[in-house]
């Protein structure tokens, strides 16, 4: 009784605004921003513990320490920072000159954080979308690498096409990919109740086996040079660049479809028949069912549009970056995909603003390697601790001594079925 | 009318059991049957040239009469359940799989010999990491906490093998490294899923990815650039005296190393604590219903920080088994989703050590298949039999219907 009157008690108190169902508020943005920020800390923490330059400036006094230790920080930060969007300054100048050698240097860092950041925002979606609909897609990285075998077969096997059909068709070949690869966990899953953690692992080893066979040299899908690779993909497949002029801006069109698939996805999930089925198949599948929706079958479209998603990032890469596809390597890459729906609450907006984050980090990390000698592994850790903090909020409200949050406020999407509910 | 809904789908099953009985009996004959030259022998070998041994013959059979002989019987087996049906049909599936690897390994070996006790010997030597990720779930999962972090504890363990190991040039300190680092890293799974109630496969998949992220960050900065600190030692193997020396199965079972050993001992070990203990009984009621547990005055929340934390420790163990047996230095990422392979086996085993053990033969057995076959000149690219453990957990787990959890209930 009490709990329930101190319930309405808050409902009242909020203002009416407040008490729409917006699925990102600033109060919303405050738990991702301190789980970033503290995970930076952690971050910075590792990386002054395993310097050698740290333990030698402590031997010599305790002072000196410290400022070797602020010192080593601010240099692997300050690289990690102009790694990822550049120097403030620098760009201003080199806008301001005019000097397209001064331009490209300057604005490199923000236009190679857009472009890695891309193939995320596709991942990302694909599993946020799988969490929406209560499902584990851990498969991103296999069926990116299906998408980018077939795209870069129409890509490099079609001759004589123009563009604007040559295009579309390498990009629905990626996605076809994607789609068969992650329908077929997601078809056991509803016939049989396999749960698609594992299903959808052992698919990334099967894709990344295939890729291999494919591949290496002497493969059927081998340029015939001696490298593990495949042909170049005729330019007709080409997704726009951005700077057509400069090799060193890689930036293309790519990032721009992210961004309109990424609507797209919104759109689905929140204004159509189909997304509301997913969702409500998410949040509970015996009332799903109930409600006469037909629960492997939605099992499966949803495991297939996420699949689609995955194989865009394969096939947006390729086409617009690599031109062809090098023997595949498993790098973790799908759970990175894991940490951006976490930290975008499964939502499209907050996975792309969550890519954005991780494409800064990836691009930061590489200047961080190469200036500060900072392994880029840091990036890995960075994205476990983040997704440790966004799953237990508990600790960063522990830490920061923040307030509780109301009962029923923020309803948690329920990530995944059938295992791991106790 | 239930009943006899029941009774028609039961009916359906044996007949398609039957049917698929008759189908590998035809894929026999037809697949294992062609290209055998007449005359050919298969010979089997039963020792390795290094045991010393009991000596037993080896076993020359006429290859394609041997393979027909199989078809028949599987096709004898197929009219069986067709006409009369088996009652053990499941028991009567393994038969038929088995029958089905034997005539592949007499047609495969045609003209040449396949050393039997070789196989069995790096079948056992292969699904080891796999049985220890497989025991780590098992008793993380029967008291209630998934594990999915199996393959970062693993990582955490081998890396910790190499670096202590190196560093104190002694396989056991490294050994005890291991473990304690698969301890620190179920520790943090068992604080999240426990303490803040994180959901458990989240959870999991973050102690992944900080292990990668940890481990390869730590490699990069200094097992790569000292040399020194990745050459741990290994350990030797240990024949058991007059055990090893039965023939086939002697040198297969009794000539390893001590963690191969600890494994068999585990699986045991485990089996019986978790069933014919106080302890196990506890464990397994803080699984199957933590509610009624917890009203008879268990601590469920320590029962299952306890037995988590072992889990961790059994993971570790598998790390440094990879590290410590013969490979003897760690690789970024070496781990190659064993803990993975290692859950499915568990799921097959149906979440008990001794079926745990089982399937991870059955995995370790097509892995060392792959490189049988591949000494044979098989005509598989080698990718594809790479592929073949994967594709056997998928096709494992389809088999097993909507039993996602040791303790389902309808």
């Amino acid at each position: 009784m009490d709990k329930n009157a101190a319930l309405e008690a808050a409902v009242e108190k909020r203002p009416a605004r407040q008490r729409r169902n917006r699925a990102w508020n600033w109060r919303g943005l405050l738990l991702p921003l301190l789980a970033i920020v503290t995970a930076l800390i952690i971050g910075a923490l590792v990386i002054v513990f395993t310097d050698e330059s740290v333990y030698a400036a402590f031997r010599e006094g305790v002072g000196r320490g410290f400022v070797q230790a602020f010192t080593v920080i601010g240099r692997a930060y300050g690289a990690f920072f102009t790694g990822a969007f550049g120097n403030p300054v620098q760009i201003v100048s080199a806008l301001a000159s005019g000097n397209p050698v001064k331009i490209t240097r300057a604005v490199y860092p923000i236009t190679e954080t857009l472009r890695i950041a891309t193939p995320y925002i596709f991942a990302g979606l694909a599993v946020a979308l799988g969490f929406q609909g209560g499902l584990f897609n851990i498969g991103a990285e296999g069926q990116y690498f299906i998408a980018g075998l077939l795209t870069v077969f129409v890509g490099y096997s079609i001759t004589g096409l123009p563009q604007v059909i040559h295009l579309p068709l390498a990009l629905l070949a990626g996605m076809a990919g994607g789609a068969l690869w992650a329908a077929i966990p997601g078809y056991l899953k509803g016939k049989t109740g396999a749960h698609e953690v594992i299903n959808t692992i052992m698919m990334n080893y099967i894709a990344f086996r295939l890729a291999e066979f494919l591949l290496d040299v002497g493969g059927p899908m081998a340029r015939g040079d001696g490298r593990p690779v495949s042909p170049e993909i005729q330019p007709t497949a080409y997704l726009p660049q951005f700077f057509p002029n400069s090799v060193a801006l890689r930036l293309h069109v790519g990032f721009l479809l992210a961004l309109v698939v990424a609507w797209i996805v919104w759109w689905l999930l929140y204004k159509t028949t189909l997304g509301y089925e997913i969702r409500t198949v998410g949040q509970n599948p015996h009332a799903a069912r109930y409600a006469g929706i037909d629960v492997p079958r939605t099992i499966l479209v949803t495991m297939a549009l996420s699949g689609t998603l995955a194989g865009l990032s394969g096939a947006t890469d390729i086409l617009g970056v690599l031109h062809f596809m090098p023997n595949a390597f498993y790098s973790g890459y799908g759970f990175d995909a894991i940490a951006l729906a976490l930290l975008g609450k499964s939502h499209p907006g907050g996975v792309v603003l969550a890519s954005l984050l991780f494409g800064a980090l990836r691009s930061g990390a590489r200047n961080m390697q190469g200036m500060a000698q900072v392994p880029i592994d840091i990036t890995s850790i960075l994205q476990g601790l983040i997704i440790v903090f966004i799953a237990a909020p508990e600790i960063i409200r522990m830490i920061y001594r923040l307030r509780q949050p109301v009962e029923g406020e923020g309803a948690a999407i329920s990530l995944t079925r059938g295992w791991g509910e106790r | 009318m239930s009943d006899l809904l029941v009774t028609a789908s039961k009916r359906r099953r044996a007949r398609t059991m039957g049917i698929a009985f008759l189908v590998f009996a035809v894929a026999i004959a037809g697949l294992f049957g062609r290209g055998i030259q007449p005359g050919q022998q298969t010979t089997f070998v039963f020792q390795t040239s290094r045991d010393e041994v009991v000596a037993v013959g080896d076993l020359a059979v006429a290859t394609r009469p041997a393979v027909y002989l199989t078809a028949l019987v599987t096709a004898f087996l197929g009219a069986w359940q067709l006409a009369r049906g088996f009652t053990r049909v499941d028991e009567v599936l393994g038969i038929v799989a088995g029958l089905f690897v034997v005539a592949f390994l007499t047609w495969a070996a045609r003209g040449q010999s396949m050393n039997v006790t070789g196989l069995l010997k790096s079948s056992l030597l292969r699904a080891v990491p796999i049985t220890l990720a497989a025991l780590s779930g098992v008793l993380c999962e029967r008291s209630g906490v998934v594990n999915i972090g199996i393959e970062g504890m693993m990582l955490m363990g081998a890396f910790l093998a190499a670096l202590i190991g190196s560093i104190s040039q002694n396989v056991w300190v490294g050994l005890m490294g291991a473990m304690a680092g698969g301890i620190v890293m179920a520790a943090l799974l068992a604080v999240l899923a426990i303490r803040y109630k994180v959901d458990q496969i989240v959870a999991g998949t973050a102690i992944n990815i900080l292990a990668t992220g940890l481990t390869s960050y730590l490699s990069s900065r200094y097992l790569q650039r000292n040399g020194a600190l990745n050459s741990p030692p290994t350990f030797r193997p240990l024949a058991l005296p007059g055990l090893s020396k039965i023939p086939i199965v002697g040198p297969a079972l009794f000539n390893h190393t001590f963690p191969v050993y600890l494994t068999l001992l585990l699986v045991i070990g485990i089996q019986f604590m978790l069933f014919y203990t106080r302890w196990g009984l506890r464990s397994r009621a803080v699984g199957e219903h933590p509610r009624a547990a917890d009203t008879l005055g268990i601590n469920v929340f320590l029962t299952r920080y306890v037995n988590v934390l072992l889990g961790g420790m059994v993971a570790g163990l598998g790390g440094a088994y990879l590290v410590l047996s013969s490979v003897a230095r760690f690789d970024e990422l070496m781990t190659a989703g064993k803990g993975f392979i290692g859950l499915a086996a568990m799921i097959f085993g149906k979440w008990v050590p001794a079926g745990a053990l089982g399937s991870s033969l059955i995995f370790g057995f097509a892995d060392s298949l792959q490189t049988k076959l591949a000494i044979l000149a098989v005509p598989i690219p080698s990718q594809f039999l790479l592929m073949a453990p994967y594709l056997v957990t998928m096709i494992v787990l389809a088999g097993v219907v909507g039993q996602p959890h040791p303790y389902s209930f309808s």
